[in-house]
């Protein structure tokens, strides 16, 4: 739909500066809060302009953090969170893809069990699990590590469904060329199916890292040592003081801080996801 | 190079389809095999068994000597060209057509030699660093039957290669594809519904009906004495004129025969002729025209020059050699 009048075009930008103002605004508060000194919230007015404590405020969150939170620097809060929101999305691509190709191109015994029990999984989210998983994790061992983090989060059958509608649009005539050219099942995964999928897996890697960067409860259960606080639980964390006030704007330095890693993941991949999510062709 | 023979082979679906059946042939190792039949009689099926991407259900497929019921598609030494090409999208041409040699193991310097020479027969070179997708569909087609060429096959199979083609690309790359198999000398199997591409291409017709052979033979055999009323209202255009024997009583034979089958270009216009047609429409083909119309019931096509002149009825002979006769009840051929 390709309109041209001048009147449409005036209202649509309108609309469209007033989404853009009502997304930002909280994120512009946040900034400009991040930037003044502690005393700056007390007064009862909130500045909208940025103040003079930038640079001071972040390299104290990012250095040594707020000691008294009982939370360690935001770096090292964000390297937990890069860590674990990267082995979810990546470890989720892997299982699902794999899981996808066996459902799509192999006949096996109990292939439909298989396949209807994957599509249950998509019914139980991790919240609707949390008691019996923490249970499992915890009976693991798996209570404060990586490990106990991540692979909860990675099993389940969003990412194994989009993959097996990506494989079954490739046309079969492609998968009986590769036959003939002598490739077996591993090798056309690997050299056919894998290049083919590309951007499809950008477009789920773009929205998988910001869903595990963005996990709150589940870290939240299943860490109680300081040294694998993720930043968004951590900012609870923060703003959780007994006595006293929290210290407003170093909260916000640190949520400016967790909102850029997925910013940057987004605009670094941003080719690759549109084309991903709209591409048809193969 | 090999012969290819194939002994009862049949095809039942899971579900129960019987896609083809009994199908006995021998093709000499060289020779150019069209199937040819309407939709659905099993033609692709047929074709796909001896590619190995179906299962035979019935009877045996041999390459050569060697019985191919189970082996893998790969090991057939067979290359196929499909229908919509079935170009790896991600890959370049050149990688298209090394990906078949790279995994059989053969070594650079023969890959380089071999992609070199199709591109070469097939005037493909300037396209070998693009993909597929920059291709146009004539090029792809080319690069498709290159990707056959470089494995240097006993046997190329063709599934409808053209049909996605326009009818005058099409028409050259019928001529292109014969030219090619006739200086490469490979046994070649090719599926098509449309009978001129048949006798353009063929040594040898097969003619499938329901998933049976109809008829067998080279495409003059086929067309000259088609065996059945199937085969003979197939293969020719415009269709060969079918008709019950009583509304042509005064044709030679016509007692004898439950159906008479003329060809349109073989009945002439005869001031004393037997046969009176009363026009219905003409179709102006430029050369020439079709003039359909009916003789005591029964439809009735002939073909005449531009100038002859129409009336609304026309009185029409026929050479007694042009005139087949078939039974009533099994369409075959009578004698
Ligand atoms: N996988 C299948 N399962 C069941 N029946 C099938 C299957 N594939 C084909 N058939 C049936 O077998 C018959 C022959 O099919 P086939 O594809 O060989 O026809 P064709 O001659 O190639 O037709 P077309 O010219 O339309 O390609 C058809 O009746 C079809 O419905
Ligand atoms: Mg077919």
């Amino acid at each position: 739909m390709i309109e041209n009048r001048p009147g449409l075009n005036a209202l649509a930008h309108l609309v469209l500066i007033l989404g853009v103002v009502v997304v930002a605004l909280p994120v512009w508060v946040a900034f400009v809060a991040s930037t003044h000194g502690p005393t700056d919230f007390m007064s009862g007015t909130v500045p909208m302009w940025p103040g003079p404590h930038l640079v001071e405020n972040y390299a104290k969150m990012l250095d040594t953090g707020l000691s008294t939170s009982g939370t360690p620097p935001v770096g090292w809060m964000m390297f937990n969170s890069l860590v674990m929101a990267l082995s979810i999305a990546l470890g989720k691509i892997a299982i699902s893809i794999l899981s996808a190709f066996a459902i799509v191109y192999f006949r096996f015994p109990l292939r439909g069990l298989a396949f209807w029990c994957i599509f249950v999984t998509l019914m139980l989210p991790v919240e609707v699990r949390i008691v019996p998983t923490f249970q499992v994790v915890a009976g693991l061992g798996l209570l404060n590590s990586y490990a106990g983090l991540s692979i909860p989060l990675i099993a389940s059958a969003t990412a194994t469904f989009l993959f097996r509608q990506v494989f079954l649009t490739m046309p079969d005539e492609l998968v009986e060329a590769a036959r003939i050219d002598g490739a077996g099942p591993m090798k056309f995964f690997r050299d056919i199916l894998l290049p083919l999928s590309r951007t499809n897996m950008a477009a789920l890697f773009v929205i998988l890292f910001i869903y595990g960067w963005n996990q709150y409860l589940w870290p939240l259960l299943v860490t109680t040592s300081s040294d694998y606080y993720t930043i968004v639980a951590g900012i609870k964390r923060l703003a959780d003081v007994v006595d006293g006030l929290p210290q407003w704007h170093l909260v916000m330095a640190t949520a400016v801080l967790a909102m850029l890693p997925p910013v940057a993941v987004v605009i670094f991949m941003q080719k690759l996801f549109v084309k991903g999510l709209v591409e048809t062709e193969k | 190079m090999a012969s290819i023979t194939l002994d009862n082979l049949g095809k039942v679906y899971p579900g129960g389809t019987r896609a083809v059946g009994d199908v006995n042939m021998q093709i000499a190792d060289g020779e150019f095999i069209v199937l040819v039949g309407p939709s659905g009689c099993g033609k692709s099926t047929l074709l796909r068994m001896v590619a190995g991407l179906e299962s035979i259900t019935e009877g045996e497929v041999r390459i050569g000597d060697r019985v191919v019921n189970t082996v893998e598609p790969a090991d057939r030494d067979i290359a196929m060209v499909f229908q919509n090409y079935a170009l790896y999208p991600h890959m370049s041409v050149r990688q298209n057509l090394a990906y078949g040699l790279k995994n059989r193991g053969t070594s650079k310097a023969e890959i380089t030699r071999r992609v070199d020479e199709a591109a070469e027969i097939l005037q493909i070179g300037q396209f070998l660093d693009r993909k597929p997708r920059a291709l146009s569909g004539g090029q792809r087609q080319r690069v498709a039957m290159g990707r056959a060429i470089v494995r240097e096959p006993a046997a190329f199979l063709f599934d409808e290669p053209l049909s996605n083609l326009d009818a005058k690309l099409r028409v050259a790359m019928r001529l292109e594809i014969k030219e090619l198999q006739r200086r490469l000398r490979t046994t070649s199997l090719y599926v098509t519904h449309d009978q001129l591409e048949a006798m353009t291409l063929a040594d040898r017709l097969v003619v499938l009906n329901g998933g049976q052979v109809e008829q067998i033979g080279t495409p003059l055999e086929v067309y000259r004495n088609p065996a059945s009323t199937f085969v003979a209202g197939f293969i020719g255009s415009p269709a060969m004129n079918l008709i019950p024997s009583r509304a042509v009583p005064h044709l030679p034979g016509s007692a004898h025969a439950g159906i008479i089958g003329i060809r349109p270009e073989d009945l002439a216009v005869d001031p004393d002729g037997p046969i009176e047609m009363q026009v219905r429409a003409v179709e102006e083909l430029g050369a020439q025209r079709l003039v359909h119309g009916h003789t005591n019931g029964a439809d009735l096509t002939i073909t005449l020059g531009s100038h002859a002149d129409l009336h609304d009825t026309l009185r029409l002979s026929a050479q007694p050699e042009a005139l087949h006769r078939f039974d009533e009840k099994t369409g075959k051929r009578l004698a």
